[in-house]
């Protein structure tokens, strides 16, 4: 493979796991702040 | 259960995505009649596996419809958005494919832009989705704009088939194309079953999130209804 070549092959595969990573990363996110919404709501709930 | 099916899908993705970097790189010939054609074993599979996605979202969208049950809803979101975010990785490697292969970033060719449409119909339905509070009509809504969306997956299918412009026309045998050489095709299928199995764990995932979503919302209705 010629460098100029390998150097789109490489920055393709790259971007394409990065933006997998960034979406799972997101998801995680995603889930940290839902379980905390979930502890605030049911405490509130009990409270009531 | 669902544990122990993400680790059992985890690892298959792993194997299957790691495999076939091992053989893209070191097994198959350097020369292929498809310039820079190790990006196309992430491109094609992504599409797949984005297009089949929607396919499936619309599936559970009818049912949805048909039903009333917010688990159909719940689970088109979940598909939709994983979709989204492999046809997200489709466009930008064929993106950069093009500017190897052509000389260009994008061109406003048949099948570029019916994908380009696609996608933006399905980030749509993610800002519809956002934007409505009230959970039956966004159900309703949404399952509405993820059946009308397909019809422009099926047209992305085809296009390539229908416009003979910048795209290239189907290479692979199952579409009656030329094929990409002996041994060379197996790959693509393999690495589309890796992200298959990698979709599946993050549908469960976001599918938990709706769950967990549409519990908090109810315990806020409940707190409200005090």
């Amino acid at each position: 493979m010629e460098p100029r070549e390998f150097q789109f092959v490489f920055g393709a595969l790259t971007i394409a796991w990065l933006i997998v990573i960034a979406y799972v990363i997101s998801i995680a996110t995603r889930e940290r702040r839902l379980r905390k919404e979930l502890d605030r709501v049911r405490k509130m709930v009990e409270g009531k | 259960m669902r544990e122990r099916l993400m680790y059992l899908l985890a690892a298959a993705a792993a194997f299957l995505l790691t495999w076939n970097l091992y053989k893209i790189f070191f097994v198959l010939p350097i020369t292929a009649n498809v310039a820079a054609y190790q990006i196309v074993y992430f491109h094609v599979p992504a599409a797949f596996t984005a297009l089949s996605g929607f396919f499936v979202a619309l599936g559970a969208s009818g049912l949805y419809l048909a039903t009333g049950k917010f688990k159909y809803d719940e689970f088109a979101a979940a598909v939709t958005e994983v979709a989204l975010a492999f046809a997200t990785v489709n466009l930008i490697t064929g993106s950069i494919w093009a500017r190897y292969a052509w000389g260009i970033w994008w061109t406003w060719d048949a099948r570029l832009t019916s994908m380009l449409t696609c996608w933006l119909i399905y980030a749509g339905y993610m800002i519809l989705r956002r934007s409505i509070e009230e959970p039956t009509q966004r159900a309703r809504l949404s399952a509405v704009l993820s059946i009308l969306g397909c019809v422009d997956v099926g047209f992305v299918y085809k296009s390539i088939e229908w416009f003979r412009t910048q795209h290239p026309s189907p290479v692979l045998s199952i579409r009656d194309g030329g094929g990409m050489g002996p041994g060379m095709e197996a790959p693509i299928y393999w690495n589309f079953l890796g992200l298959a199995c990698l979709s599946a764990i993050l549908i469960i995932v976001r599918m938990r999130q709706e769950e967990t979503a549409r519990e908090i919302d109810s315990l806020r209705r409940m707190a409200h209804s005090y």
